[in-house]
């Protein structure tokens, strides 16, 4: 009987040492964490895709509170809100940034570029370039592998199977630009969204001089030069025979998508042009966008239908 | 018991086919296309321009850099232009093109056949003239033979390796140098001693060849120094740490140069353009290749012009035959498939084969089974299956530490993989990013 009481005495008694010791080492080696690192991190998204260029939400969210000026930081998954959230818990005026989404620069379907050799090495996009120049006539454009698919966290592309092309669901990207770190070709781009998703860009990514692009792709950018001619706005530059549209300067006027000789400029969720009237009527009014030019065909415009994308925001 | 390297290692068929036909000369193409870049290193900087007259063997453009190499005209006639072309990589790269015209070579090239044994020329000049050659490793590496020729300080090179092992299936170009200019190889091998400055060569031949084997050995009984070290037969014996573990037993330790051990490698091709540079003033615009396949008419060794299209050795040959499914540049093994038959040979085609389609098309890859053959026949002792996942995670630190950069990119591993495993492509593909990384950190 005494054992046993012995043996719980001591116990305790070890016990209440240990209590005693760890609770001074505690106070000793007590590591200061700002209590606003787990408020700020409660309101990120959790994704922890990395579009913020930080590892992880945690790290963003230190990063955060570590910062004077949170105004270049964004968070592409939560947008605004999130950021204003933020804002509100770090005590920072949250101007709303231009929300952005991936564009996929190329346009070599199966039937515009066609196929000059078979590749049947690892399917792997970064394998594939650092072998050769891929299976058609242009050396830039995509090599439809799909590593970009296999990067993106957010289910927001696929492979088209006919085109061969990857395709981006606007509605479920969130811009965190993991798909243009995969793309060893850098044919995906994070661009403005732009009002009503509307958004003009060059599908093309070819720096070969026209005859050459034109000869491996039927829509390649040929560097011709008439869109930068036509821009009233100067926002097109043509550097080593490709065009480029800067969103910045950009009033979505759609005249250079008309010159373009070989269609290499791409306009996205545009209502149809007026030669195709739209049958159905307006269900809500459609505020006029930015550029006046467009604005009788936009009041037209009821369900709008993007030619690339089945899925968009128009509506909702 | 023959010498071989010491660990892994693997023996595919041999196919040599084309072993028994003599080099023939192909003939000058009506337009060459030179491109600038046929070496490791900085590309060359082109010195003519848009109709200047060319002979043979002129310079046309000039080493820009100590690891970069010269390089000549292959014909006589008027440079075209100086354009970019499409590489054999579907890239397109400056290439300089050339209209041929009649073919007259520069004066001071002795184009007589005499075998000349004696060497005037003093260590420098060697050095000097066959960087001015625009000399490569011809056995497909193309890294410029001056560089590997100017031993750096605190390090003595000790002995010489001819490479003629030629462990690749299918390619013959060494083996028939061997037997058609036995002497001018045993020469150019004595140049290269004197240029390093030692006094014993070796040369390194697999048994397959027994003939080569046995013509070199008659030959080097009047040549100081040099001896032939007949190997078994088995492949990467080529690649240049497996043939100085096999012949001098010395292990080169990771992430350093034969140097460190005291030897310099250096192919048989590249000792008769040696030869052919010191002794006869010839720069380096021809060499031999070999053109083989299965299918093909007629496998044969051609001497070919630089520049000349694949298209007509190809033509020269028989023609394209109907089944063909790849068209590899070099050895199967370590050979890379073309794009189009427009591009030009160059100073590291060493052979064309064309593989009929069965062949060519790669199987479909399985799951691994962890059968661990690819560690077996690992000629660098390193863990192919592992490394391949790696890459493919991106594991970029593990990668470097489990020694990917010591890999050789035989594809022994690939080639054994019963599971069809594409190892080599991810290993490369981490090796290009170790690679980087480790560049960025200097």
């Amino acid at each position: 009987m005494s054992i046993i009481v012995i043996t719980i005495l001591a116990l305790c008694a070890i016990g209440v040492t240990a209590a005693i010791i760890l609770f001074f080492v505690a106070q000793k080696f007590k590591v200061y964490e700002d209590p606003r690192i787990d408020e700020v991190e409660e309101a990120l998204p959790a994704a922890n895709c990395g579009g913020c260029g930080y590892p992880g939400c945690r790290a963003f969210a230190e990063a955060l509170v570590k910062a004077d000026d949170i105004s270049k930081m964004n968070c592409p998954v939560g947008g605004v809100s999130v950021m204003s959230h933020v804002g509100s818990i770090l005590g920072h005026e949250i101007k709303a940034a231009e929300p952005t989404v991936a564009v996929v620069r190329c346009n070599g379907t199966c039937e515009n570029r066609p196929k000059t050799n078979q590749y049947d090495g690892a399917a792997s996009c970064t394998i594939a370039a650092s072998l050769y120049s891929g299976e058609t006539g242009c050396q830039y454009g995509c090599l439809g592998l799909g590593e970009c698919v296999d990067a993106c966290n957010f289910d927001a592309m696929y492979m088209d199977k006919e085109t061969g092309l990857p395709v981006i669901i606007e509605d479920k990207c969130v811009s965190c630009g993991a798909c243009v770190k995969a793309c060893p070709n850098n044919i995906i781009e994070l661009r403005k969204k732009g009002p009503k998703s509307r958004r003009i860009f060059v599908s093309c990514v070819n720096k070969d001089k026209g005859g050459v692009a034109k000869k491996a792709c039927g829509v390649a950018c040929i560097g011709c030069g008439k869109c930068v001619k036509e821009c009233p706005f100067d926002a097109i530059t043509l550097v080593n025979n490709l065009a480029y549209i800067d969103y910045n300067k950009c009033k979505l006027c759609r005249k250079c998508v008309i010159v373009c000789p070989t269609k290499a400029i791409h306009e996205l969720n545009f209502p149809p042009r007026k030669e195709k009237p739209t049958d159905k009527p307006t269900a809500k009014t459609v505020k006029p966008v930015a550029a006046p030019k467009t604005e009788a065909k936009t009041e037209e415009a009821a369900k709008v239908e993007p030619t690339a994308n089945n899925e968009t925001t128009e509506n909702k | 018991m023959l010498k071989t390297f010491s660990l892994g290692g693997i023996h595919p068929a041999e196919n040599k086919l084309s072993a028994s036909s003599a080099i023939q000369v192909l003939p000058i193409p009506e337009t060459v296309s030179i491109p600038i870049s046929q070496h490791i290193g900085a590309p060359a900087t082109p010195i003519v321009k848009k109709n200047d007259e060319v002979k043979v063997g002129q310079l046309i453009a000039k080493s820009s850099g100590f690891v970069s190499a010269n390089i000549h005209s292959s014909v006589s006639g008027t440079v075209f232009k100086v354009d970019e072309i499409m590489d054999a990589s579907g890239f397109r790269r400056t290439s300089i093109i050339i209209k041929v015209n009649g073919d007259e070579w520069m004066e001071t090239i002795d184009r007589s056949a005499d075998l000349v044994k004696e060497i005037s020329a003093s260590k420098e000049e060697i050095v000097k003239k066959i960087a001015e050659a625009g000399i490569v490793g011809l056995g497909g590496a193309t890294f410029p033979a001056h560089v590997k020729l100017s031993v750096p300080p605190g390090k003595t090179a000790e002995v010489l390796i001819i490479n003629a092992v030629e462990c690749e299936p299918y390619l013959t170009s060494d083996h028939r140098v061997m037997l058609e200019k036995g002497d001018e190889v045993l020469v150019g091998t004595q140049i290269l001693m004197k240029a390093l400055g030692v006094n014993k060569a070796i040369i390194g031949i697999e048994n397959n060849k027994p003939d080569a084997i046995a013509h070199l050995t008659s030959l080097a009984a009047n040549y100081q120094g040099v001896e032939i070290c007949p190997l078994k037969t088995q492949y990467p014996q080529g690649g240049e740490k497996q043939l100085i573990s096999a012949i001098i037993k010395r292990e080169i330790p990771s992430g350093t140069l034969p140097i460190e051990v005291g030897a310099v490698v250096q192919n048989v091709g590249t000792a008769l353009a040696v030869y052919e540079a010191i002794q006869k003033n010839k720069p380096l615009f021809e060499r031999v290749a070999t053109i083989t396949g299965k299918s093909l008419k007629n496998p044969s060794n051609w001497k070919f012009r630089i520049g000349t299209p694949i298209k007509d050795l190809i033509d020269a040959a028989g023609g394209l035959p109907e089944d063909t499914g790849k068209i590899v540049g070099g050895g199967p093994m370590m050979g890379k498939a073309l794009t189009t038959v427009d591009v030009p040979l160059t100073k590291g085609s060493s052979g064309l084969l064309l593989l009929p389609r069965e062949e060519a098309i790669r199987k479909e890859s399985k799951p691994c089974i962890r059968c661990g053959k690819c560690i077996s026949v690992c000629p660098m002792g390193l863990e192919p299956f592992l490394l391949m996942v790696l890459a493919d995670k991106k594991e970029y630190d593990r990668l470097e530490s489990d020694a990917v950069m010591d890999c050789i990119e035989c594809g022994s591993c690939s080639f054994t993989c019963p599971a069809n495993r594409p190892l080599l492509d991810y290993i490369r593909l981490g090796k290009g990013k170790v690679g980087q990384i480790m560049r960025s950190r200097k």
